[in-house]
């Protein structure tokens, strides 16, 4: 039986952009409901109950960090949808945004009432043109048919919303990044703690939340926690948006409950392999993510499942490469793309993932040294956990893990000069 | 080992001077939108309006990538060179059709002012991929035939 399209219902009706198409649809039923039959306590509660964890990466319990927030109404409190995508194999919230960008401020209404914030923020990517077009007139739109600014639909509840423009910066993805970046610095990351729920925006406790994950709020209030949580697995309840790229048939997201085996997503959602191709390796939630091979095809895409294989849901956005492609190769692409987006602040990063590219580079040029698969392992080392951000650790999970699966490859490189699958 | 940076210990700001700052990427945004870059002179416009020192300007200005303090050609054109879009066969093809094409390097403007060649990171439309941008514009399921029609298209043959 297919599934039924919970996130991806509007995105494909005719105008799905706009408010008139969205309210015929159903659209702001959710925080109708909210408003009316819920406290913000209440709400909390749902949220925790429903399971639904952050869809940016970092598959934190929302309702867990709506509960950080400080009760009552002493401290600014503020909200910031993130719309910052851009890590590699990701292209999810973009569709969201250019295509249902009203599912995406009712959730982001929601959460607000719940955590007290009255100012909330979008920050979308600087790349992102016809999405800030669409966020714009969206909100324009929701402040006219008054689910924005004072007293929303009668409750008392008042709500600003404004977008923020990034300038092209992958960092700013990170929630503290995006922070300095909305004030107007530089985007480089804070040390946490604090985290953002205590000090964020102007120093003022603030909720942060990715695109998917605010998409899912409406659904929640307005079909219940229980509904919510017998979608997926246990611990990993709820819809997911899985990107498909790399050497599939059907390119795409596609939206299936987490827990779906990687193998039905790649080959009856996304179409197979092309050229009756095998497949070497699958980044299974965005460049950040360790590397899968085919023997972990049959894995679950869920949060534990990928755990438990040494590797991470991530953003969902899986990139499969097939026999032909040179695993060096595909590294050093991944890294390179780290080394230019490191904001430069810790030199473990910085430095660090200039020289895994050069070392990489080496290697896949034929001109690689003995020693060279140590000298990227103790890189790794050197970068790891000694970094503000997590970017530090991402940057050297690329490396890390095609080293682990496929460093016959390497020493193929090393011993023959050359490429073991001639790329 | 990093220093510790405590962020309650920063020196706090009145709340409308912090608004106010937040304003500095769209002002930069509006000042390259005018003169086609960041010039010396709306540098230094935007920090008095501001009220902050030049070299704060200046250093977010340089933080970004889609922030430029050299004048570039009319159309600036990014070719995405994410791994998704190098998979789909992307990535250096196009990019070598353009250095062609355009008889320049990557990072140079051509003689009439009228394209720079620039490479990206991930553009988010690996679904679509190969994509380039040509300044706000996305253009995805790129092949060499239709950068050959943007190009004429582009440079009004």
């Amino acid at each position: 039986m297919a599934f039924e399209k919970i996130l991806l219902r509007n995105v494909d009706v005719p105008d799905s952009e706009k408010i008139d198409v969205y309210l015929e649809r159903g659209g702001y039923e959710g925080l109708r409901k909210a408003l009316r039959e819920h406290s913000p306590e209440e709400l909390i509660e749902i949220v925790k109950k429903s399971g639904l964890r952050g869809r940016g990466g970092a598959a934190f319990p929302a309702g867990l960090k709506w509960g950080f927030m400080p009760k009552g109404p002493g401290a600014t409190k503020y909200l910031c949808v993130n719309t910052d995508e851009g890590e590699p194999g990701t292209f999810k919230d973009r569709l969201l945004v250019e295509r249902d960008p009203h599912s995406v401020i009712e959730g982001a209404i929601i959460a607000s009432y719940a955590v007290g914030a009255h100012r909330a923020y979008v920050y979308i990517r600087g790349e992102f043109f016809l999405g800030y077009k669409r966020w714009m007139k969206a909100i324009d739109d929701a402040y006219a048919a008054g689910f924005l600014g004072r007293d929303i639909l009668g409750s008392g509840f008042d709500l600003d919303f404004s977008v923020h423009r990034g300038a092209g910066a992958y960092i700013c993805g990170e929630e503290t990044a995006m922070i300095d970046s909305l004030e107007g610095k530089r985007g480089e990351p804070r040390l946490k703690p604090p985290y953002p729920a205590q000090v964020g925006l102007y120093h003022q406790p603030t909720l942060v939340h990715n695109v998917e994950t605010l998409a899912n709020i409406p659904h929640i209030v307005l079909r219940g926690a229980e509904w919510y949580a017998q979608i997926g697995t246990e611990k990993s309840t709820g819809p997911k948006l899985f990107c498909v790229s790399g050497h599939v048939n059907r390119p795409g997201n596609y939206e299936l409950p987490l827990g779906t085996p990687l193998r039905e997503i790649i080959f009856e959602h996304a179409g197979g392999i092309p050229n009756g191709k095998r497949v070497k390796a699958i980044i299974p939630g965005g460049a950040s993510t360790p590397m899968l091979t085919a023997q972990h095809l049959d894995i679950p895409m869920d949060f534990e499942s990928l755990a438990a294989a040494g590797s991470m849901l991530g953003t969902g956005g899986i990139v499969v490469m097939d026999e032909d492609t040179c695993i060096v190769d595909a590294t050093r692409r991944l890294t390179r793309f780290f080394a230019c987006e490191s904001c430069g602040k810790c030199v473990p990063c910085r430095v660090g993932t200039q020289r895994l590219v050069s070392t990489l580079q080496r290697v896949e040029d034929g001109l690689g040294r003995e020693g060279d698969i140590e000298e990227l392992l103790a890189l790794c080392e050197g970068i790891q956990f000694h970094t503000f951000c997590p970017m530090g650790d991402a940057a050297v999970n690329p490396v890390l893990s095609s080293i682990k699966h496929f460093r016959d490859e390497y020493e193929y490189h090393l011993q023959h000069h050359r490429c073991a699958v001639g790329a | 080992m990093i220093a510790r940076e405590p962020n309650e210990a920063r020196p706090r700001a009145p709340a409308d001077e912090q608004a106010r700052r937040s304003m500095l990427l769209t002002a930069l945004y509006i000042a390259q939108e005018q003169d086609g870059y960041l010039t010396d002179t709306s540098i230094r416009r935007i920090a008095e309006r501001m009220q902050m020192p030049v070299a704060d300007v200046y250093s977010a200005a340089s933080f970004y990538s889609l922030f430029r303090t050299q004048p570039e050609g009319r159309y600036v054109i990014q070719v995405c060179e994410g791994l998704s879009c190098h998979l789909a066969g992307g990535a250096e093809p196009l990019v070598e059709q353009l250095k062609e094409k355009l008889g320049i390097e990557v990072g140079e403007t051509t003689a009439d002012g009228l394209f720079t060649l620039r490479v990206a990171e991930c553009l988010a439309s690996c679904g679509t991929s190969p994509t380039l941008r040509v300044n706000d514009e996305l253009y995805e399921g790129m092949t060499p035939e239709k950068v050959d029609r943007l190009l004429d298209h582009l440079a009004g043959r």
